[in-house]
């Protein structure tokens, strides 16, 4: 017996990593100036796996193909575009991040980055357990080293951090792979399904097999009470990687919960939705508060973030097409508000890292009304206020846990919403209606701020036609196995 | 009690004591070898269970790579001696010991009560391992799991990308402006034109 | 199993043993004198008829010596250092098929300790263990010039254990065999040593290297390190350093002669003795490997250590690399492609290579130029 060698669910795949390696090549042969020749090429790279992935929307294949390994449904499409459009918005920033400091970059940021984009491209269409945390270690490896890149102290520190207690969680969703392994004798996701499907006997192999998982993967899109990470890594990386890797590990660790939950664990759902829901609980409580205490810009966004990993969490309590659906669409908002928002802190001014407290906001609309104006957006989405995408997200993900009879915990995200609004409220004070004290200058780049207009136009737009997506998001959500 | 019992009761206990060891040592070379003794009876463990290749595998890689680059890493960088191993936030430890005994404790349990104890090697291993043990492992590998052994090259790719840049950071050339804001350097004087 | 063969298991073991120390006793006495035959000189000659038992003479004297133990050592790895020497390269020694096999009580008894299916490995997975005797002893000695000697050998013997290893696998492709009775049954033809020859001489570097023995002894280099890792050992202790020592070498001599120069195969008449035969030829092989040693050792002077590295990683390891790419070329083409395809294949490699030594040079230049 071969293996069917069917490569074109594989593709985007092949593109990232043979542009990765064009990169590397390129960085080690070539002198003179690189880094125009670095972003052509990555950019290709991702906007050719793009449209390999878009292909891929009518693919009328197996469901999963290569012995089992790769699914083809369109949760994994979707998915794709969207961390791909994060990868896209992330080189942006990088380059301009290398412009503004020559001496401190690196070329193998561009290669890295996408080597960070493979894994999450891969972890989105995994239907093996084996593959899904090969994808993993790619991606996490890869984010580490770019969260360290620049080599300052911070950095560096923040890349430790990150590093350590990520193996840990490595180490915990290995466990549950192998708990997994022996309780049904198999690591392909829908054959996992299958075996625990109509089972009647002991299932607490399989239970701590979800428990285990569940830590690996709350980790990945900092759940708390796993994301102790989350606030110094966001902080210490540059802003560029962590615009990227809040949106796109968010993406990718999400899909592949997704993936591993409601179609691998959908026999257990009645014993993992409570621990979800307490996830989703606690992540909520938690980020919206602690981002309150916060001096600096990343930090509370960072905090912001653990909220939002409730959000979503939230929407998956419903295990059913609907939560999938809500969730998806809560990913793909999330991606563009927080990939704008580190943008625009990025180009807030031009001394870039060495300015991320919130003095620096002040009076920002009197220096330059544009970037003030956009800011305000990602905020007042991130608050989930209408008419942004913000708000249609968490309609979509309340609605769904109440549909799930998780009606207590919609009350608490509604409630944690309005206390967290007081932070987002907080900034766009500080932009509109404090005058500047300090002779700041934004910096004028146009590279971020093509980044930036990116994520406000996908913003407004799925805030005022959602209609637009609900239809793809809806078909993606029912997963095919 | 078979030829096979033998050898593990008397290869368990070394595993165990070896573990152990690493964990209460204080010296980090003696940690080192206390885990290099562990791997070696875990080697052991796969040949009984009729895996010879990744008894071959786990000594050539685990044992006879790995642990030599800790020992060269401990060596070159001194913290063989004299660490502070006091725990700067109280009351870690005693949580740590609870909950990880909690962990081992759920663990066994559930292993036990999911798929006992194996007694005998799974159904068809024979037929599985008909001519030899490295073919059939070749077969499921080269087969099967292509596409996560594919995966793992890439992975390695990373590794390596990675530990060179973090390793290998190129010597600054730090400009005469930066060191003027240092306060480093003086301010250049003007100077005749030599002849 | 019953006790008979048991009983033989044991023989066995106890005549490698016995037989691999007699072995390390001649090998010993071999060098020095091939050694003063180049310098011109007798070498030993007073313990025995032309100093053949000079070595026993030599282990008696250390034997009897006072063990010193200095006052910084890590006592237990330190006085564990020495016999991790000795065993490895016992155990690998009990892979190597020395004959074929004898009929004894009724039994049929090979020449060989155990015939695992995975003998290659087993023997790759020894000469790894190899490294932690030079290691702990140079850390354990608590002192500079044996943990220069440590360190410098641990990143040697794994990066040339790299390049050995390639060169196993290019013969195990070759052969498509993982045990030592299967590698010497695919020679019955024609030994690897011709088709193989480059994995033959990556093989034979990556071994001296692997037993540190000159030129790349730097673990112990005498004009730079005193005497390297066992600068503090001394007595029975040092004496099993040197036992260890030569017991790899004798190990990797019989290994390549297994690998590559047919095992034990070799003319003989069936009518006398059909055990004899083999066990001779197997001997013989051994000591032209030995003496291929020796005679490296009384030629080449001791690498410099930043030349060793980049000659490991940047010449054996490439070299292994393409070669065991090119191995598994030769050995599935045929199946996939046919005769013709295999031509079309080679030449194209061929082209590739010439392209890169031509290319190669001209960027390295570039590079010298810019900077």
């Amino acid at each position: 017996m071969t293996p069917d060698l069917d490569l074109v669910p594989f593709v985007p795949e092949l593109v990232l990593v043979a542009a990765a390696i064009v990169g590397l090549l390129y960085e080690a042969l070539a002198r003179g100036p690189r880094y125009p020749v670095h972003l052509a090429v990555a950019l290709a790279g991702i906007v050719v796996a793009s449209g390999a992935t878009l292909a891929l929307w009518r693919y009328g294949g197996d469901p999963t193909v290569l012995a089992g390994a790769i699914a083809t449904d369109r949760l994994a499409v979707l998915a794709r575009l969207t961390v791909l459009g994060a990868a896209f918005c992330g080189l942006l920033l990088g380059t301009h991040a290398i412009e503004r400091d020559p001496a401190a970059a690196r070329g193998e940021f561009f290669p890295l980055l996408l080597f960070a984009t493979t894994g999450m491209t891969l972890i989105v269409a995994a239907a093996d357990l084996i593959v899904v945390f090969l994808a993993l270690e790619v991606l996490s490896l890869s984010l580490y080293v770019l969260t360290g890149l620049p080599g300052r102290r911070a950095a560096s520190e923040a890349s430790l951090k990150y590093f350590l207690l990520g193996a840990f969680s490595s180490a915990f969703f290995l466990y549950g792979v192998a708990m997994v392994y022996g309780a049904t004798g198999t690591t392909r996701i829908p054959e996992i399904a299958n075996a625990l499907v109509g089972r009647t006997g002991e299932q607490g192999l399989a239970l701590l097999a979800a428990a285990l998982l569940l830590i690996g993967l709350g980790f990945k899109v900092s759940a708390a009470p796993f994301h102790m990470w989350t606030p110094d890594v966001y902080q210490g990386a540059p802003t560029s990687v962590t615009a990227f890797m809040s949106a796109a590990t968010k993406v990718a660790a999400f899909a592949a919960l997704i993936r591993v939950f409601d179609v691998g664990l959908q026999a257990l759902r009645w014993d993992w939705t409570p621990l979800v829901a307490a996830l989703a609980a606690v992540s909520v409580v938690l980020g919206s508060v602690l981002a309150i205490a916060q001096a600096d810009v990343k930090r509370m966004l960072a905090y912001s973030s653990v909220a939002h990993a409730g959000f979503i969490l939230t929407g998956l309590t419903a295990s059913n097409a609907d939560g999938i659906g809500a969730s998806l669409f809560y990913l793909i908002a999330y991606s563009a508000m927080t990939i704008g928002s580190f943008a625009v802190v990025g180009v807030t001014t031009t001394r870039g890292e060495d300015r991320t407290d919130l003095d620096a906001y002040r009076g920002l609309y009197r220096r330059d009304p544009h970037l003030a104006a956009a800011m305000a957006l990602f905020l007042v989405s991130l608050a989930g206020v209408p008419p942004t995408a913000g708000f249609i997200a968490k309609v979509g993900v309340f609605g769904a846990a109440i549909g799930a009879g998780y009606v207590w915990l919609a009350l608490l995200g509604v409630l944690a919403s309005v206390a967290a609004a007081y932070v987002y409220l907080r900034v766009i004070v500080l932009m509109f209606m404090v005058e500047p004290e300090e002779a700041l200058v934004s910096d004028p780049a146009p590279l971020p701020r093509i980044a930036i207009a990116i994520g406000a136009a996908i913003v407004l737009v799925l805030g005022l036609f959602p209609g637009l997506v609900t239809d793809l998001v809806r078909s993606a959500a029912v997963l095919r196995w | 009690m078979s030829a096979d019992q033998l050898v593990f009761w008397i290869f368990a206990p070394i595993a165990v004591a070896g573990a152990i060891g690493m964990l209460l040592s204080r010296n980090a070379v003696h940690a080192a070898l206390f885990l290099v003794v562990n791997l070696f009876c875990i080697a052991v463990m796969y040949l009984l269970l009729e895996a010879p290749f990744l008894f071959a595998v786990q000594i050539i890689v685990y044992a006879g790579a790995i642990m030599v680059l800790f020992l060269f890493v401990i060596m070159l960088l001194g913290v063989d001696r004299g660490d502070d191993l006091r725990e700067p936030l109280i009351g870690q430890r005693p949580l740590a010991v609870i909950l990880a005994a909690a962990f081992v404790v759920e663990i066994a349990v559930a292993v036990r009560a999911g798929i006992g104890f194996a007694t005998m090697a799974p159904e068809g291993f024979d037929a599985v391992n008909r001519d030899g043990n490295a073919r059939a492992l070749a077969r499921v590998l080269f087969r099967e799991y292509f596409l996560p052994f594919e995966v793992t090259s890439l992975l390695l790719i990373v590794a390596a990308v990675a530990a060179m840049v973090l390793a290998h950071r190129r010597a600054r050339a730090v400009t005469q402006a930066e060191l003027e804001r240092l306060g480093l350097l003086e301010p250049p004087r003007e100077e005749a034109p030599s002849p | 199993m019953d006790a008979l063969d048991w009983a033989l298991l044991v023989a066995r073991v106890v005549a490698v043993f016995a037989a691999l120390l007699v072995a390390v006793m001649l090998t010993i006495w071999f060098e020095r004198k091939v050694i003063a035959d180049f310098q011109t000189r007798t070498g030993p000659l007073r313990a025995g008829p032309r100093g053949i038992l000079i070595t026993l003479a030599d282990g008696i004297k250390l034997f009897f010596k006072e063990g010193i133990l200095p006052a910084m050592v890590d006592r237990p790895v330190y006085l564990i250092a020495p016999v991790i020497a000795m065993l490895p390269a016992f155990l690998a020694f009990a892979v190597v098929p020395f004959g074929t096999s004898v009929t004894l009580f009724g039994r049929e008894v090979p020449f060989q300790v155990a015939d695992l299916n995975v003998g290659i490995l087993w023997i790759l997975a020894m000469t790894s263990m190899g490294v932690y005797a030079v290691v702990l002893a140079g850390w354990a000695s608590g002192s500079n010039y044996p943990l220069l000697g440590a360190v410098r050998s641990s990143a040697q013997m794994i990066s040339y254990e790299v390049g050995m290893g390639l060169a196993i696998v290019a013969v195990l492709t070759y052969s498509g065999e993982l045990s030592m009775t299967g590698v010497i049954e695919a020679q019955s033809r024609v030994w690897n040593v011709i088709p193989q020859f480059p994995a033959f001489v990556v093989f034979l570097i990556g071994g001296l290297a692997e037993t540190n023995r000159p030129p790349f002894d730097l673990a112990e280099a005498e004009s730079e390190l005193v005497a390297g890792f066992h600068t503090e050992y001394s007595g029975i202790r040092f004496a099993m350093f040197f036992l260890g020592e030569y017991l790899n070498t004798v190990t990797v001599a019989a290994v390549a002669t297994t690998l590559f120069l047919g095992g034990w195969r070799g003319p003989w008449f069936d009518g006398f003795a059909p055990w004899l035969g083999p066990l001779l030829w197997f001997v013989v092989k051994v000591v032209a490997v030995l003496y291929v040693f020796v005679l490296i050792r009384a030629t080449l002077p001791r690498m410099r250590y930043d030349r060793l590295m980049n000659f490991g990683w940047k010449v054996l390891i490439p070299f292994g690399l393409v070669w065991v790419l090119l191995t598994g070329a030769v050995v599935v083409l045929p199946q996939e492609i046919g005769r013709r395809g295999v031509l079309l294949a080679g030449a194209a490699v061929l082209g590739l290579v010439l392209l890169a030594s031509f290319v190669a040079p001209l960027v390295q230049r570039r590079r010298e130029v810019a900077s």
